[in-house]
């Protein structure tokens, strides 16, 4: 018996996986974006309000992610966007792996934009690249300001910042100021939007992104 | 839950490194775990059990935990601390504006294994 030395994370062997799906999807055309929050953040509110306002502008499928219902796919695709469901079967996150197979269960027409809802949680999704070209997390108001303190590597990890329900700003102590300072010291790249899913303050911005985003992609 | 996911994906990458170096058998496990990594032991060491009789793979194996200690750096005032007994909160100055620099870890960081090319006594 000898010993071999790894020195390996857990999320080498997805990592790999992840890069060979983001080549295979871009060249397929798709751009697929991942959301990530904790529970009831509001990711199926402003996909809902994001698909509606981007209707006839861009194709749009969405994967929803669930450990179990399928509550979240069946408000999707009463706005007509394709949508599907998978069940991580107890799994707090999705992998590479997972995704694919997901990719696969979908209308095979290429040319559009995927947007994956990931399991709500904090922790797990920041450690395993899905193989999305982009990742955006979303943090409520109501959460409060000091969630980048306390899940520093969501903060890090993710290319843009969604501050939702901001039209609850004036019931809350919630400092945006606070929270861009503290988000800037771990990400100093981040875009950061903040918006109302519910009014749809603040959404052009972030819809002017995506689309701009799609077009670098597609010109 | 967090821990069914981890032992799977490190079976998954174990898959690949017995490809990879003609292993026969594997015979211990040992992984690198952050004091504040979010695991818990005990649930990882269930976890591992129940797919030790199940998987050829790692039939029998033991698994070894190492932890690593947990320290937070302050931006405040440039000191370290120890996280487990401090939480976020620095001890020095009182500030929150505070990072870990280790105990996040978690990482496979050896195993025993019979190749094919080892020659057995
Ligand atoms: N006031 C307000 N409520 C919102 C907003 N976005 C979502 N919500 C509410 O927050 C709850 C959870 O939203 P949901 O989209 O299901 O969260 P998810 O679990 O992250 O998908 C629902 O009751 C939504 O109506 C918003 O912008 N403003
Ligand atoms: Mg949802
Ligand atoms: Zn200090």
């Amino acid at each position: 018996m000898k010993v071999i030395e790894l020195k390996m994370t857990v999320t080498d062997s997805n990592d790999r996986d992840a890069q060979a799906l983001r080549r295979e999807l871009t060249e397929r055309g798709i751009f697929l974006i991942n959301l990530m929050s904790a529970p009831g953040s509001g990711k199926t509110t402003l996909l809902s309000r994001t698909i509606t306002d981007l209707a006839g502008k861009v194709k749009i499928g969405v994967m929803e992610a669930d450990i179990a219902s399928d509550v979240d796919a069946r408000r999707i695709s009463e706005l007509g966007a394709e949508s599907i469901q998978v069940h991580t079967d107890g799994m707090c996150h999705m992998d590479a792996g997972m995704t694919r197979t997901g990719l696969e269960n979908m209308e095979n027409s290429g040319d559009r934009i995927v947007f994956l809802e990931n399991v709500g949680n904090l922790i797990c999704p920041a450690e395993f690249d899905t193989g999305a070209h982009k990742n955006v997390m979303i943090l409520s108001v109501p959460e409060g300001d000091d969630k980048p303190l306390k899940y520093p590597l969501m903060f890090s990890k993710s290319d843009v910042l969604i501050i939702t329900k901001s039209d609850a700003a004036p019931y809350f102590d919630f400092d945006f100021e606070a929270v861009e300072s503290r988000v800037r010291k771990l990400n100093p790249s981040i875009l950061i939007f903040p918006v109302s899913a519910k009014t749809g303050d603040g959404m052009e911005a972030w819809e002017d992104y995506i689309l701009s985003e799609w077009e670098k992609r597609h010109a | 839950m967090h821990e069914l996911s981890i032992v799977k994906h490190v079976i998954k990458t174990l898959r690949e490194v017995v490809e990879e170096n003609h292993v026969r058998r594997i015979g211990s496990v040992t992984l690198e775990v952050g004091e504040v990594s979010g695991v818990v032991i005990e649930q990882l060491a269930d976890c591992w059990n129940y797919f030790r009789e199940k998987d050829e793979l790692v039939k029998g194996a033991p698994l070894y935990v190492e932890t690593i200690e947990a320290v937070t750096f302050c931006t405040s005032c440039e000191k370290t601390y120890e996280t487990v007994k401090f939480g976020k909160t620095c001890p020095y100055c009182g500030s929150a504006e505070t990072y870990l620099l280790t105990g996040n870890e978690f990482s496979i960081k050896q195993i025993e294994a019979e190749t094919d090319d080892s020659v057995e006594p």
